[in-house]
């Protein structure tokens, strides 16, 4: 339980939680996809962190080094953060849209907009507007 | 080209035709493009199913670097029947869907639509062949980032508050796989499946390892829709466009059994899983109570895509509960059930889409007299949904045979029995669709339909005439799913 | 042409008229045609494998396999022979039948009408020459997929309440309970062929087999045995035709057949004989056997008091397979043939009276036997059969039943027998009685300006009059037939 050896996964646990919670009790939408970014920040880190091997350099080959950090895990966060970056961008870019066909970012208020129609009645039909 | 690249170009090959897909601005082009490349992609699938049938395991190595540095592509008798299964869905729904495309999205955007579902396609195509974790991971995000746009693209508005929905819950599922992921190669260090199921043994500290099966687990169920984590797939097929629907239903979820069986049993071994890991215990329930809930749901749906849609919960419960018995006929009736369900909710999809394209409407009211003007669409699902109840000489019916036998197996009878009761509550939704369209008559303000275009019907009719084929001659499903099967338990390679 | 050959040529003669139908059926007189050409050649061809099941042999065919070891296959034995006989030759009679019908009570939708009956036919077929327990129960479902578009024939509410119970009974019993029943046995046994002397002796403990029973039994839904029989009496919306053929022949015969080569092939006699454990199953029988008649007693829909009457000469059939000793098999095995023919014509007889005369009601039918002699004749016959009196047929299927309850010892079943004989004849012959001498007190006779049913109809009528006379004077052929059943 020694806090501060650990503190790289215990700021990764906290993160995800913050990250994870925002996504989960907050109803606008813009604060919903910064909670999954920081969800996805806190795995990144959790991942790069581990990378490091105490005493180890930057993993570049030299001869006066023996002991290098690994580099895999920066490559794979390096993919991951592509992903995150477009799935940020798929989501603004929904919500941007719901902005549009809604008149509003709040989940709430659009619930209430699509509940209070008939059922899955179809306004749009051919129009894909986006 | 030489043969020995199949397994990459079955990837590569929808990758690089989705950009050129943007390129051709044309609608017409780019679908005949696009049809092209799925068929081409189904060849390849079939010639990759009869190598690994006749020679056995196909290592392919990435750029020629060795497995466990390199990305290994590992196609076995499990993954090389999932391809089979995508592109042979692919292969049906992307001639069909020029019209349906055409009457609900509109047309300056064609180009892109077959170039997301091309790039849905390669994702669901990579999650399959590679044999590698962090590659599922990336393609994984690649098919889900392909859908969220597919299904927003859909003809209301409530298909983007649907997609964000499915986006939400689909990235934190994804999350929590690279989070599974990363332990594993935390306390292994490397990312290859096979070299991971040996490694796991040998890890210096075993509770890294359950927190990852944890991660993964619910990741991966997230993805395949179990109860009760399906919540984003009602919505999304509802108002996705109705090809979306279609290729979605048949092919999303089955990657997500794929990745299920994948991990469970290639990757932690059935020892671990089921003994050491209360998989068994927590996979069961959950998917006795998909079965019945999600049928139960689906008989009071007055939207038709939502009552097909709340049935295929019901039918991943059938997928879930064939592995949750972990025994060669439980798992065989899993495996030959993600071919069977995809041709018959493939086709009873597709054959809506030939109602929603003649009619407008998918209220069940707007079935009423169906039967009479849309004679063939309406054949088509009937004949579906029979399989869906699980009719004899349906493929439904060969899927829950093997359930049962599994269930009876294993000393649980009680199990059989909600299975064939999951069929009493199948027939009751299936019944309503049938009674709308042969017994009552069109409300007088009804469009006077006729028939869907034959470039709709043929489609749907492949599937459903395959879904009544591969109930009678079983050999070649049963036998490819058998030996799957055996692989996964490790009693075949 | 092989033995093999023929049993496929019987399912598929059928099957082929269907289809032709489809394409012509917009003219009548050729849809006509097609119907009778395809159930006498049905018949024809059932026939031509007469005389080698007589002669011993077994002709059998397998198709394609299902599962690894599980084929479709198909082998003709005397039980199944005399089904399929039955069904075809009532088949032809039925053509006939249906034809004047369908003319004189013209309705929409007849080529839907004829398809789907010629598909039921072949269904019964292949009921009847099923080889496995698996083969027949794909044929078994698909017969009452067959059947609910003939059921639901008219189109109206009713039609299609009834219709709906039809399907849930039928189709909850052989879902939940059947089909569980088989994958059971195929998981002990790792056989579903039909065998004689059973698969499950020595194989399953008494606790299994008896389980097995209960499910096999109440899964065949088709049989009516109570409480999964009011499918039958909801089935009375459809047409008369479909009510004769189909609900007193081809789709309750299935079932009670089926019991039968369950209790022969897959149990085995001696083990539902000798097992106390089956005998739950004489209870309810019997229970089947008393209760439909009582409520039979109360019916005044003419076609609703011959559906209970269905459901309880049905249980004799079961009985007798219950018994499971040479005597009670015996009778019940005629049974199907004696009753199939006396229904059948009772049948006839309600069709006609409602073509001729738009009745529908017992208390409707004072002195309608003035102005239809012919038809109530036959009634009279039919009905007189049923009771089990000679010289028509039920007497020697009841006779041997009643053989059957005596070698058992059980005085128990013996009084249900004769107590049903009797409310038989409580609740037939009033009808005929009352038609042929009207009493003052009742309601008023009919009206005059009725006319005898039409003459297909009467043809039709005839035929299976005179059968129940022939199957009278002449058992033997039956009782051969049968014999090598209960004779080990």
């Amino acid at each position: 339980m020694d806090i501060l050896t650990h503190i790289n996964y215990w700021a990764a646990i906290a993160l995800a939680a913050i990250g994870l919670y925002a996504v989960v009790a907050r109803h606008n939408l813009i604060k919903k996809l910064i909670g999954l970014s920081l969800f996805q920040t806190a795995v990144f880190l959790l991942f790069i962190t581990v990378g490091k091997v105490t005493g180890g350099t930057a993993p570049i080959l030299d001869a006066a080094y023996e002991l290098y950090s690994n580099p895999l895990p920066h490559v794979l966060i390096l993919t991951a953060i592509v992903v995150s970056v477009s799935t940020l961008a798929v989501g603004l870019a929904l919500a941007i849209s719901i902005k549009r066909k809604y008149g509003t970012v709040e989940e709430d208020e659009i619930n209430a907009a699509d509940n209070s129609l008939e059922p899955d009645t179809e306004p749009n039909i051919g129009s894909g507007e986006a | 080209m030489s043969a020995s690249h199949l397994p990459v170009l079955q990837v590569a090959l929808p990758l690089i035709a989705a950009p050129i897909c943007v390129l051709l601005r044309h609608p017409t082009l780019s679908w005949a493009f696009a049809t092209l490349v799925s068929w081409a992609l189904f060849t390849i699938s079939i010639l990759l199913l009869i190598r690994v049938m006749s020679e056995g395991v196909i290592s392919y190595h990435l750029g020629g670097w060795a497995p466990p540095f390199g990305i290994e592509y590992r196609l076995d008798a499990v993954n090389s029947f999932v391809l089979l299964v995508i592109t042979g869905i692919a292969a049906v729904v992307t001639p069909y869907a020029r019209q349906s495309v055409a009457k609900e999205i509109a047309a300056p955007r064609h180009n892109l639509f077959y170039a997301l579902y091309l790039l849905a396609l390669t994702g669901l195509l990579g999650i399959t062949a590679t044999g590698d974790a962090f590659n599922i991971y990336v393609f994984m995000e690649i098919s889900s980032l392909a859908s969220y746009v597919l299904i927003a693209l859909g003809p209301s508005r409530r298909a983007q508050a649907a997609a964000f929905q499915y986006l939400i819950m689909g990235t934190i599922g994804a999350t929590f796989l690279l989070i599974g992921i990363g332990l594993l190669y935390m306390m292994t260090g490397t990312l290859n499946l096979a070299d991971l199921s040996v490694r796991i043994a040998e890890a210096p500290d075993m509770r890294p390892i359950y927190a990852a099966f944890a991660f993964v687990t619910i990741g991966v169920l997230i993805k395949l829709a179990l109860f009760p984590l399906h919540i984003w797939l009602p919505n999304a097929y509802t108002y996705a466009p109705t090809a979306v629907s279609a290729f979605l239903a048949a092919s999303a979820t089955k990657v997500g059994a794929y990745v299920l069986l994948r991990f469970v049993f290639t990757l932690f071994g059935q020892e671990f899983s089921f003994e050491r890991m209360p998989l068994m215990e927590i996979l069961m329930p959950l998917s006795l109570v998909a079965i019945l809930v999600g049928s139960g749901i689906a008989i009071f749906q007055n939207n038709l895509k939502r009552l097909f849609a709340y049935s295929s919960i019901g039918q991943i419960g059938y997928l879930a509960l064939g592995i949750s018995f972990a025994s060669t006929s439980g798992l065989t009736g899993a495996i030959v059930h993600i071919f069977n369900h995809a041709m018959m909710k493939g086709g009873i999809f597709l054959a809506l889409g030939c109602i929603m394209f003649r009619s407008g409407s998918m209220e069940i009211s707007a079935l009423n007299g169906m039967g009479r003007r849309m004679p063939f669409t309406m054949a088509a699902i009937a004949i579906g949904g029979l399989g869906l109840v699980g009719v004899p000489a349906t493929s439904g019916f060969v899927s829950k045979w093997y359930l049962i036998q599994a269930a009876l197996e294993a000393d649980l009878w009680p199990l059989a029995l909600l299975v064939l009761l999951g069929s009493l509550l199948a027939l009751v939704y299936v019944g309503r669709v049938i009674e709308a369209a042969y017994f009552r008559s069109p409300a007088p303000d009804a469009p006077a339909g006729c028939e869907a275009p034959w470039q709709m019907l043929l489609p749907t009719w492949v599937l459903i005439a395959a879904s009544i084929y591969f109930g009678l001659h079983t050999e070649i499903t049963v036998g490819v799913a058998e030996r799957a099967a055996q692989t996964l338990l490790g009693i075949a390679p | 042409m092989s033995d093999g050959a023929l049993i496929l040529l019987a399912l598929a003669l059928p099957i082929a008229g269907a289809l032709l139908l489809s394409a012509i059926g917009r003219h009548r007189l050729l849809r006509e045609a097609t119907s009778l050409l395809t159930s006498t050649a049905l018949f024809a061809t059932v026939a031509v494998l007469m005389p080698s099941v007589m002669a011993g042999a077994r002709p059998a065919i397998s198709l394609f396999e299902f599962a690894p070891g599980l084929a479709f296959a198909f082998e003709v034995e005397p039980l199944g022979m005399l089904f399929a006989l039955l069904a075809s030759f009532l088949w032809v009679v039925t053509t006939i039948y249906t034809i004047g019908y369908l003319r004189a009570n013209d309705g929409p939708q007849q080529t839907r009408f004829h398809v789907c009956f010629s598909l039921a036919l072949a269904c019964a077929i292949g009921i009847a020459f099923a080889g496995n327990m698996l083969t027949l129960f794909f044929f078994y479902e698909a017969l009452t997929l067959c059947t609910y578009p003939l059921v639901t024939h008219s189109g109206t509410e009713d039609a299609r309440r009834g219709g709906r119970r039809y399907l849930a009974i039928l189709l909850s019993t052989s879902i939940m309970l059947l089909l569980l029943a088989i994958s059971w046995t195929w998981v002990e046994t790792g056989t579903l062929d039909f065998r004689p002397g059973g698969i499950l002796m020595g194989t399953v403990s008494e606790p299994v087999m008896a389980l097995l029973l209960v499910l096999y039994v109440f899964g065949i839904g088709k049989a009516a045995l109570m409480p999964f029989h009011s499918w039958l009496p909801a089935a009375m919306v459809a047409p008369a035709p479909v009510s004769a053929l189909l609900h007193a022949v081809a789709v309750v015969k299935a079932g009670v057949f089926t019991i039968m080569k369950v209790v022969l092939y897959i149990f085995g006699l001696d083990a539902v004989r000798d097992f106390a454990s089956g005998d739950w199953l004489l209870y309810v029988a019997g229970a089947t056997i008393l209760i439909a008649s009582l409520i039979a007693l109360r019916q005044d829909n003419l076609k609703r008091r011959l559906a209970y009457s269905t459901v309880s000469q049905l249980s004799y059939v079961v009985l007798g397979a219950a018994l499971a000793n040479a005597h009670a098999f015996m009778g019940g095995a005629m049974h199907i043939a004696m009753h199939g023919f006396a229904k059948i014509t009772l049948f006839f007889c309600a069709g006609a009276i409602f073509t001729a005369a738009r009745k529908t009601e017992i208390s409707q039918l004072n002195g309608i036997g003035r102005q239809m002699p012919l038809t109530m004749g036959a009634f009279a016959i039919g009905a007189l059969a049923l009771i089990g009196l000679p010289p028509f047929a039920g007497a020697w299927s009841k006779y041997y039943l009643v053989l059957g309850t005596l070698d058992e010892g059980s005085h128990a079943l013996l009084a249900v027998l004769l107590a049903s004989s009797l409310l038989n004849a409580l609740y037939f012959l009033p009808i005929v009685v009352r038609a042929f001498f009207p009493t003052g007190g009742d309601a008023a006779p009919v009206a005059g300006g009725i006319s005898e049913a039409p003459p297909l109809l009467l043809i039709a009528i005839s035929i299976t009059a005179l059968g129940s006379i022939v199957l009278f004077a002449y058992p033997q052929f039956l009782f051969n037939l049968l014999r090598p059943l209960v004779e080990w």
